[in-house]
């Protein structure tokens, strides 16, 4: 029988691991819709962040998009998708407009802000470790962090992808 | 013995998991949760899902634009 009252449904529960190296508001998507949906079907997850994924861990999350290097990046606009030219990019206010349109589209579609996906994988349990190097080289405290979360390093990271089933780098 | 209902209409991947998940929890062993929802990729995401958990997809069917789910706590 499956412990569906907690993630892992005991020992033969699978486990992944994800490392978690980006911070825009795009890039935050990826490991936490995975991570929540994971634990939602009893794996046990950690998220390790490191690197610019750090600030996901912040407890005020402010996050942006760049179009700025991402021809891929095309908004559904007057009935077509546009990708934005770098010129235009680099223009100061664009990134914050770029922002703006991705947050109303992500409201318009049902899809999930970060915030809530965040709260939603502190509830299913799913364990987030910040990176002890990378909180010293861009000088943040505990304090800036939500509860709840581990601190550790490589080492920490390699002995838990080492028993899981999964393992991934965003 | 109560009827179990979710309304995931409007809702974008991954919330209908999240939410079925989180609705499940109230359900007691062998009864059903009834999920609605209008993301056309919850139709696969059910199945994996409940294959996934050991809880039981009973029956998946459309109406309209309308998914209809039933799931079987296990």
């Amino acid at each position: 029988m499956l412990d569906t009252d907690s993630q892992g449904g005991g020992d033969n529960a699978k486990s992944m691991s994800l490392i978690v190296t980006k911070g825009t508001l795009d890039w935050a998507y990826p490991p936490f819709i995975l991570a929540t949906t994971a634990a939602a079907m009893d794996i046990k997850v950690t998220m390790f962040f490191t690197f610019y994924g750090l600030p996901l861990l912040n407890k005020n999350l402010d996050l942006k998009i760049s179009s700025l290097g991402n021809p891929a990046m095309k908004m559904p606009m007057m009935g077509m998708h546009m990708a934005m030219p770098n010129i235009v990019s680099a223009i100061p206010g664009v990134d914050r407009m770029a922002t703006t349109m991705m947050k109303n589209l992500i409201k318009k579609k049902g899809v999930a802000s970060i915030p809530d996906l965040r709260d939603a994988a502190v509830d299913l349990d799913v364990k987030m470790i910040g990176c002890q190097m990378t909180m010293d080289l861009f000088e943040y405290g505990t304090e800036d962090m939500i509860d709840g979360i581990e601190i550790g390093g490589a080492a920490t990271y390699m002995e838990i992808a080492a028993k899981s089933d999964i393992n991934l780098y965003i | 013995m109560a009827v179990h209902e979710l309304n995931a209409e409007g809702l974008n991947c991954p919330l209908p998991i999240l939410k079925a998940k989180k609705a499940l929890k109230a359900v007691p062993q062998g009864e059903i949760l009834h999920i609605r929802s209008t993301d056309p990729g919850s139709v696969a995401d059910f199945a994996a899902f409940c294959n996934q958990t050991g809880n039981e997809l009973v029956s998946s069917s459309t109406e309209g634009d309308i998914y209809k789910f039933e799931i079987k706590r296990a």
